[in-house]
C-alpha cells in the first residue's frame, strides 16, 4: 500500500528530483525546497528552470535574474550568469558540463568557462546527447547539434515548424522534439539517407511537452492527450507504420506529465485535474497514488530504484508517494 | 476567462512616443503592477524588474501559412511571467516600430497554453501627428498598425496646428472606423483610457450610430472620395480605397454591416469559410451578434483567419436584438460580404 507524504510549496513547481535519497522540489518563487529536512534554498528572485546535475548531487536551477545555480540542501553556488536575460531552459551534461538558453544564445558550461553558441532563433529546448560532450538545442525549424569538446562545425536537423523542446533516445540513435504543432518530431541518427531519417508522431489534441523513456528506451512515453501516449521503439525504424499505445485514458482531463520508471516498463502520469496514477506499459495496468487536486501537475520523479515518487502541481501542492 | 491577466499591445511606428507612454505606465500612481515586454531596454530609464527584454520570434505554425503567425518568444514570456500567481495586473507588450500587428495578436488567439492564463486586451496604436503622413507614404506597416488598433492615441498634438490634427484623425478614422481615438502630448494620457479597456470595447465600438461614420465623412469634406457604387446603398457603410490625396491612398478599408436575427446553422458556417477564404485579407473583425432564440449576446473578434466567439451576456430589456460586424482589411468585396451575411438572417433588422 503506498504512503503519501503532502507538502504545501505555495507557487508553482517547476522541477522534481530525488538528490542523494533527498526530494527536491524547485519553486517558481526561487526557492528550492527540501520539506524532508523541513528547509529550503532561496535561489533566485523568480525562478524558470530547473534539472536534477546529472549523477544526482545538486540540483541546477535558472532564474529571470540571469543567474544559473548549483543548489545542494547546504546552499547555492553561482555557476554563471547572463546580465538582463533570463534563463529560459538548463539541462545537466557529463563531469559537471552545464549548458543555459537565453534567448539566441546558449552558453555551455565546462569546469567553470563558458563557451557561447549563438543562433539565429531563440533556442527552446536543451538536452546533452547520452555520450560525450554533444549538446541538441531546440530551435525554430529543428534541431542543431554541438560538438563541445572541439571546434568541429555544429550539425544541423532540419524539420519545418517550431521545436519547443528535444529529448535523445537513451541509446543515443534517436532525437525526439516536441512541436508547438502539437506534434512529436523524431530523426533517426544512424540513417543511411537524410530522407529516411525523420519520424513523424502526429494526432495530439495539445503541445506534448513532457517526454519520457523507458527504462530500456523501448518506448517513448508523451502528454498532449486524454492518455499517456507511448510509441515503441522496439524496430530499428522506430515508431513508423506502428500505434502508439494509449494508457490511463480519462475523458476528462489531459495528461500533462509523464516519467518512466527507472527500472521496470511502467510510467507515472500526471493529468491537468492534479490526479497522478502509475500504469504499466505492457498491460496497461492502473494504480492510482491521487486522486485529484488544485491544479495541474507540472513535475513528477521517481528516485533510483523506483521505490518514491514525488510530484508537483501548478499551485505548489506537492507531496512524495511510497510505493 | 476572468482569472486571466489582460495583455494590452502597444504598437506605433518608431518615434511615436511608444517609450514615453511605458515610462508613464512604470512610473503612474495607479497602484497596479504591470510587466513590461520589450524589444530592447533601450530608452526605458527605470531600472525595473517587472521589465523583460524579449528578441522578437515570428514562427509560422502550420507549413508557413501567414495568417498562424505567432510570436514564439512572447508563448514563452508570457508564461513564464505568470507562472507566479497574482504577481502581475496587468502585460503590455511593446512592438518594434516596423512590426506587423498581427503575429502578437495571434499570439493570444492561437496558443492554448497562452491562452489558459492571459487574454489580450486591446491593441493601442501610437501616432506621431506631426510625421503622420509621411510614415503612411513610406512604410505599409504604419498603417496596418492603424488598421489593427482597438485604440488610437494621436500623439504629439502641441506640433502640429489644428486642421492638420484633423486631418491626421480623418485619416485614422478613415483606416479604422471603430477604433476609439484619444488625443496627447507627450503620451499624456489618462492610463485608465488605454489599460484594461475589456472586450475590446465592443460595446462602446460597436453600439455607436453607424451612420455616425457617414456623418464624420461629411464634416470632414472627404465625402467626394466616397465612391459610393452599386455596391453601395447605404445600409453599410464600405469605405472605399481612396482618401483624398492630401491625406495618403490608404489601402486599407472598413466594412460595417447590421442585420437582425441569425441563424447560428447558417451563420458560423458562413463566418468559417468567410475567414478561411479572405482570412489573408482581413486585419480585424468584431462584432455582436443576435441569434434566433438566444437569450445571451454573442461576441466575436478576430484576426486574419482565426474568429473566436462566446456569448457574453444576456440581452437586455429593451435593447435591440440586432447583429453588427465590422471587416478592416484590403480588398474585401463588400458586396459579397453583404449578401452573404444576409443570407444567414432569419428575420430582417427591426426599424431603428
Amino acid at each position: 500500500m503506498a504512503t503519501l507524504a503532502q507538502y504545501d510549496l505555495g507557487e508553482h513547481v517547476e522541477c522534481v528530483a530525488f538528490i542523494e535519497d533527498e526530494a527536491f522540489f524547485a519553486v517558481a518563487d526561487g526557492k528550492v525546497h527540501f520539506p524532508a529536512l523541513n528547509k529550503g534554498v532561496e535561489a533566485h528572485e523568480s525562478l524558470l528552470c530547473a534539472t536534477p546535475e546529472r549523477g544526482g548531487k545538486a540540483m541546477l536551477t535558472g532564474g529571470e535574474d540571469g543567474r544559473v545555480l548549483r543548489v545542494t540542501t547546504e546552499g547555492w553556488k553561482q555557476l554563471a550568469e547572463v546580465p538582463g536575460k533570463w534563463i529560459d531552459v538548463i539541462a545537466s551534461g557529463p563531469n559537471g558540463a552545464v549548458a543555459v538558453a537565453a534567448g539566441r544564445s546558449v552558453f555551455l558550461i565546462v569546469d567553470g568557462q563558458p563557451r557561447q553558441f549563438d543562433h539565429a532563433r531563440a533556442v527552446e529546448g536543451l538536452a546533452f546527447m547520452p555520450k560525450g560532450l554533444r549538446l541538441a538545442c531546440a530551435r525554430y525549424n529543428g534541431v542543431t547539434l554541438h560538438w563541445g569538446a572541439t571546434q568541429s562545425p555544429p550539425h544541423e536537423l532540419q524539420w519545418e515548424g517550431v521545436h519547443i523542446g528535444v529529448l535523445p533516445s537513451p541509446d543515443g540513435r534517436y532525437i525526439i522534439t516536441a512541436m508547438a504543432e502539437n506534434a512529436l518530431h523524431g530523426w533517426r541518427l544512424d540513417a543511411r539517407k537524410a530522407q529516411d531519417s525523420h519520424m513523424r508522431m502526429s494526432g495530439y489534441p495539445a503541445k506534448p511537452k513532457s517526454l519520457s523513456w523507458s527504462a530500456k528506451g523501448k518506448w517513448l512515453a508523451s502528454s498532449g492527450a486524454q492518455a499517456a501516449i507511448c510509441w515503441p521503439f522496439t524496430a530499428r525504424e522506430g515508431p513508423q507504420g506502428k500505434a502508439p499505445r494509449e494508457l490511463g485514458t480519462r475523458k476528462d482531463s489531459m495528461v500533462v506529465e509523464v516519467c518512466c520508471h527507472p527500472v521496470a516498463d511502467v510510467v507515472a502520469i500526471g493529468y491537468a485535474d492534479g490526479m497522478v496514477i502509475v500504469v504499466r506499459i505492457d498491460n496497461g495496468v492502473e494504480n492510482l497514488l491521487r486522486s485529484s487536486g488544485q491544479a495541474p501537475v507540472s513535475a513528477l520523479a521517481w528516485d533510483d530504484k523506483g521505490n518514491r515518487l514525488a510530484f508537483g502541481t501548478e499551485a505548489g501542492e506537492a507531496g512524495v508517494v511510497t510505493l | 476567462m476572468s482569472d486571466t491577466i489582460p495583455v494590452t499591445v502597444l504598437t506605433g511606428y518608431l518615434g511615436a512616443g511608444k517609450t514615453t507612454l511605458l515610462n508613464r505606465i512604470l512610473t503612474g500612481d495607479h497602484g497596479k503592477k504591470f510587466a513590461v515586454i520589450v524589444n530592447e531596454f533601450g530608452e526605458i530609464g527605470i531600472d525595473n524588474d517587472l521589465i523583460v527584454e524579449s528578441d522578437e520570434e515570428i514562427y509560422e505554425m502550420n507549413n508557413g501559412c501567414v495568417c498562424c503567425t505567432v510570436r514564439g518568444d512572447l508563448v514563452r514570456v508570457v508564461q513564464g511571467l505568470l507562472k507566479r500567481k497574482g504577481r502581475f495586473d496587468g502585460i503590455l507588450v511593446e512592438t518594434t516600430g516596423l512590426a506587423d500587428p498581427a503575429p502578437v495578436a495571434q499570439t493570444f488567439f492561437m496558443d492554448e497554453d497562452v491562452r489558459a492564463k492571459a487574454r489580450l486586451d486591446a491593441v493601442v496604436a501610437m501616432v506621431d501627428c506631426r510625421h503622420f503622413g509621411q510614415t503612411l507614404k513610406r512604410a505599409p506597416e504604419a498603417e496596418d498598425q492603424i488598421a489593427f488598433a482597438d485604440v488610437v492615441l494621436l500623439n504629439k498634438t502641441d506640433l502640429v496646428d489644428k486642421d492638420a490634427l484633423e486631418d491626421v484623425r480623418a485619416t485614422v478614422r478613415h483606416l479604422n472606423p471603430h477604433a476609439v481615438i484619444h488625443t496627447a502630448e507627450r503620451a499624456g494620457i489618462d492610463l485608465d483610457e488605454v489599460l484594461d479597456r475589456g472586450a475590446f470595447d465592443l460595446d462602446r465600438i460597436l453600439e455607436d450610430d453607424p451612420h455616425f461614420l457617414h456623418d464624420q465623412a461629411h464634416d470632414h469634406h472627404h465625402d467626394h472620395d466616397h465612391e459610393c457604387g452599386p455596391d453601395c446603398d447605404h445600409d453599410h457603410h464600405h469605405h472605399g480605397a481612396k482618401l483624398d490625396a492630401a491625406t495618403h491612398d490608404t489601402t486599407v478599408a472598413s466594412i460595417s454591416l447590421r442585420g437582425g436575427a441569425m441563424n447560428p446553422d447558417l451563420f458560423f458556417p458562413w463566418i468559417n469559410k468567410l475567414t478561411q477564404i479572405d482570412g489573408p485579407d482581413i486585419l480585424r473583425l468584431k462584432g455582436i451578434v443576435a441569434f434566433a432564440d438566444d437569450e445571451e449576446r454573442y461576441v466575436l473578434q478576430g484576426v486574419h483567419m482565426i474568429v473566436e466567439g462566446d456569448h457574453q451576456r444576456p440581452w437586455r430589456d429593451g435593447e435591440a436584438r440586432e447583429t453588427r460586424l465590422v471587416f478592416i482589411g484590403r480588398g474585401l468585396d463588400a458586396e459579397k460580404i453583404e449578401r452573404t451575411f444576409r443570407a444567414c438572417e432569419v428575420e430582417p433588422a427591426k426599424a431603428a
